[in-house]
């Protein structure tokens, strides 16, 4: 009995690495020039979006969760920050023109998101 | 796909039409639009940037600005104000049904597990706690639930397996309480109710409490006034502040606010213009002086037309600057983020490592028979005390109130990185003309020398001094004027950097500059070297005058130093800051006007392209260097200093070079960035402090690290309530930010 909890134990932790920190949601390719984002229960939804370099998109963010946690969207690499109105959209508008992978995340980086631009 | 509103200026026929719509319709994401010639505006659909947009009418030679809607404080604050009651109604209900299990437990009267009338009882007790949990906390376990499907764990996770573990572990245990040992038959249905009405109660606290850190931003946009009174085909009418379209002429009656800004084309008024640039005294306004939005008009009545609308006026533009760097994070933050993002699966990971560690352990530090309890009670007390919150918190909060502060003195810092980098400066330079003085010079005296009079030597000043925008100029150019001297042309002008000026005046060829002009072109001025000194020292500026030649005058230009500045100085003094000044003024000048301020040190005969590298001298020898300038004119300075601080530029917000941009003209503002930002970046460090020892003291504890020697270990409801308040004290603390004072009001 002791051998199989310690096994469970160990295998747990193991998940938890794997889990959340060496394995990542399929992103979401956006196949439009503007992509809704929900911010609903602590994520943003789609959280992880590839868009191609060199194209104007834009990000429509649509706030559902009433907390102060999600009222702000902090992109920290792209110097670019907006402050989401309560089920109202809120869009960004971007123009990436380095390929690479954008964080984007709410004040407290509870709310954690990702764009993924691609070379076109 | 969007639908935007712009407001289009300079369309004056049906051509103008097509050409508009044209541009629009080029610009990459637009699907349709339309242009509306009698309202001079433009509907535009499709998915674009307003910026690109502008530019493409802009580039087609029209003027455009986006018409935004009033944006609704009164609507959010609803909505905030009903999150915030739902979150106390949650917390109410859940203690409710926890407070008494925990009052009833502790006078042991509730029955036991070992028999079916306890099971019974017990799992009607579970089913009460399972709907309090659903109720009051079903969406920590939604959140948890979509952050697990996105790889994710959030403070939902922590909560959702903390009580949700003490509830599955109790439901078991209930139902089938052989599986557990007699004496660790504890059902921990109270602690998961009292932890949830506890953490929605400190939510709602946190709510109440960071409402009041966007107080100053709440203020400005307070200032955008609802309506606006037009001219339209001859009559006056109140329309939305939205509505108003460029080039609009626009009424401002007294005691009113202006709505946008623009240029006043009918009538005078004073206007304060204090609530934006902290400058106390009205200012005087008259036809084709600026006006912004959001200041008040004082006495008189007067038509304006508007010239920038919407997002484009000096107030959006603060908001949005003020906005912008509420959001922005210092590199002092850089750390507690870096240990937000992998927090809580790191707890995650403890509280697996604690319950193996007790299942383990229990049997030689207490009993066999408690393995499980101890295991399952450490392991929940872990998730529930760890709080990423109070970590991610720290620093934003912080300054969001000191940036919002800051703003109320008239201050506009540019970011966190130099809101920090202020915080850290221990030498600022000033530059002397329009920094330390008034800007607005005046010719005080006039000396002839040889067969020339007075009245010549201005003559000949002012003429080759004409068409020169330096402030010394402008003063010889205005004592001309006021004796009513007709001006000559001036042929062949040349301005010697750090000089002076020469040209050929009436067949003369006259030169105008300091000592080393005259030196120069071998001008004999040892006539007049005793005067030019005492002048200097003075604190005036003596200009030699030589007409073929020879000297033929000293004009001495001298510009007040502004009332406040001595003051402002001897604050920066107290904050431990040394002084510097730099000024294209002979050094007896300086001198003169650093020891009247008591300056610590003065570099004279500064030419304007050599300012940049006196910061960079101060940088090379330890110095954490400010440089203070007009923004324009000492752009590489400004660019080279640790931060540029850009001084009375009024309401002209948009100063690229600065990183702390002054709309009131004293000095008093420097003294104010800095003292602010020396208190935001104490705020941050105490409340990073708070968070990173609370966690790291914390979690241990709640381990059970203490049980060996101590015996001690924390009940969870404990951990439950440390935690909702560990934000709250984050949020509070940065909040006494508001209470700070401007360096003035304290002197």
């Amino acid at each position: 009995m002791d051998m199989l909890i310690n096994s469970v134990g160990l295998m747990l932790i193991a998940m938890i690495i794997w889990w959340f920190w060496m394995s990542s949601p399929k992103a979401k390719v956006a196949d439009s020039q503007l992509i809704d984002i929900l911010v609903e229960d602590g994520v943003y939804s789609p959280a992880i979006i590839e868009v191609p370099a060199n194209q104007q998109i834009t990000l429509r963010f649509i706030r559902k969760d009433a907390s102060p946690c999600a009222e702000k969207v902090i992109f920290d690499t792209l110097d670019q920050n907006l402050e989401l109105a309560l089920s109202q959209p809120t869009e960004l508008s971007l123009n990436i023109a380095d390929a690479g992978e954008y964080d984007f995340t709410c004040e407290m980086q509870m709310y954690r998101g990702r764009l993924i631009v691609k070379a076109k | 796909m969007t639908v935007k509103h712009f407001s289009i200026g300079g369309m004056s026929c049906a051509g103008c039409v097509a050409s508009v719509e044209k541009a629009l319709k080029n610009v990459d994401g637009v699907t349709a639009s339309s242009v509306n010639f009698a309202e001079h505006t433009a509907e535009v659909e499709g998915s674009f940037s307003p910026a690109s947009l502008i530019k493409a009418v802009v580039d087609a030679g029209y003027e455009a600005a986006l018409l935004q809607s009033e944006e609704d404080t009164a609507e959010k604050e609803a909505a905030e104000f009903e999150h915030y009651r739902n979150l106390l109604k949650k917390s109410f209900v859940a203690a409710l049904v926890g407070v008494p299990l925990f009052v009833l437990g502790m006078s042991g009267l509730l029955p036991d597990l070992n028999n079916t009338q306890g099971q019974v009882i017990w799992f009607l007790i579970g089913l009460a706690t399972a709907f309090v949990l659903w109720f009051s906390g079903g969406h920590f376990y939604t959140g948890a639930w979509k952050a697990f499907k996105n790889h994710n764990a959030n403070m939902d996770t922590l909560i959702a397996l903390g009580t949700g573990t003490a509830w599955i572990f109790s439901m078991v245990i209930t139902l089938y309480p052989d599986l557990v040992p007699a004496l660790a038959r504890h059902a921990y249905f109270e602690a998961a109710a009292i932890i949830v009405a506890l953490i929605n109660f400190g939510s709602a606290l946190e709510m109440r409490a960071r409402g009041k850190t966007s107080e100053a931003i709440k203020r400005l946009i307070g200032l955008q006034p609802k309506t606006a009174r037009v001219v339209r085909d001859g009559k006056e009418m109140d329309v939305a502040i939205n509505e108003v379209g460029l080039d609009e002429t626009v009424r401002v009656r007294p005691g009113e606010k202006i709505p946008v800004d623009g240029v006043i084309i009918d009538g005078h008024s004073s206007v304060d213009e204090s609530m934006l640039t902290g400058e106390p005294l009205p200012v005087e306004k008259s036809m084709g002086d600026d006006v912004v939005g959001g200041t008040i008009n004082k006495s008189g009545t007067f038509l304006f037309q508007a010239k920038r609308i919407g997002s484009e006026t000096a107030l959006a533009q603060i908001i949005a600057l003020v906005r912008k760097a509420q959001n922005s994070k210092p590199s002092i933050g850089k750390l507690a983020d870096k240990i937000s993002a992998v927090f809580v699966p790191t707890v995650l990971i403890v509280a697996v490592v604690t319950f193996l560690l007790w299942f383990n352990f229990t049997p030689y530090l207490v009993a066999e028979e408690m393995r499980v309890s101890y295991a399952l009670v450490t392991m929940m007390t872990v998730l529930i005390i760890a709080c990423p919150c109070a970590l991610g918190l720290a620093t934003p909060i912080s300054i969001m109130v000191g940036v919002g502060k800051a703003a109320e003195f008239g201050v506009l810092i540019r970011n966190g990185e130099a809101l920090q980098t202020a915080g850290k400066l221990d030498a600022v330079v000033l530059d002397k003309t329009g920094t330390i003085t008034k800007g607005q010079p005046s010719v005080t005296q006039i000396n002839a020398y040889g067969d020339w009079q007075q009245s010549e030597v201005l003559l000949y000043a002012a003429s080759i001094e004409k068409g020169s925008e330096h402030p010394l100029a402008e003063a010889i150019v205005n004592a001309a004027t006021e004796k009513e001297i007709a001006l000559y042309d001036s042929q062949h002008f040349s301005a010697v950097a750090g000089h002076g000026v020469t040209a050929t005046i009436d067949g003369h060829k006259i030169l105008l500059g300091n000592a080393a002009l005259m030196q120069k072109n071998n001008v004999d001025f040892k006539a007049a070297e005793k005067e030019a000194q005492q002048l200097a020292e003075q604190a005036q500026t003596p200009m030699f005058l030589a007409i073929d030649g020879q000297l033929a005058g000293i004009v001495s230009v001298a510009d007040p130093i502004k009332d406040d500045s001595a003051k402002a100085i001897q604050t920066l003094h107290k904050l431990g800051i040394k002084v510097v000044m730099l000024t294209g003024d002979n050094s007896h000048t300086a001198k003169a006007v650093a020891s009247q301020l008591n300056i610590d040190e003065y570099f004279a005969e500064v030419l304007p392209e050599d300012k940049e590298q006196k910061v960079a001298l101060l940088q090379s020898q330890g110095y954490v260097v400010g440089m203070v300038g007009d923004g324009i004119n000492d752009a590489p300075a400004l660019a080279r200093a640790d931060v540029g601080f850009a001084i009375g530029t009024g309401t002209d917000v948009a100063i690229e070079s600065a990183d702390v941009t002054l709309m009131r003209g004293s000095l008093n503002g420097v003294a104010d960035a800095i003292a602010i930002s020396k208190a935001t970046v104490k705020n941050i460090k105490q409340n990073l402090f708070g968070a990173f020892v609370y966690n790291s003291l914390g979690i241990p504890v709640a381990a059970g690290i203490l049980f060996p020697v101590f015996g001690i270990l924390l009940n969870p409801m404990i951990a439950g309530a440390a935690m909702a308040m560990s934000s709250v004290t984050v949020v509070s603390n940065a909040n006494r930010l508001r209470w700070f004072r401007s360096t003035e009001i304290r002197r």
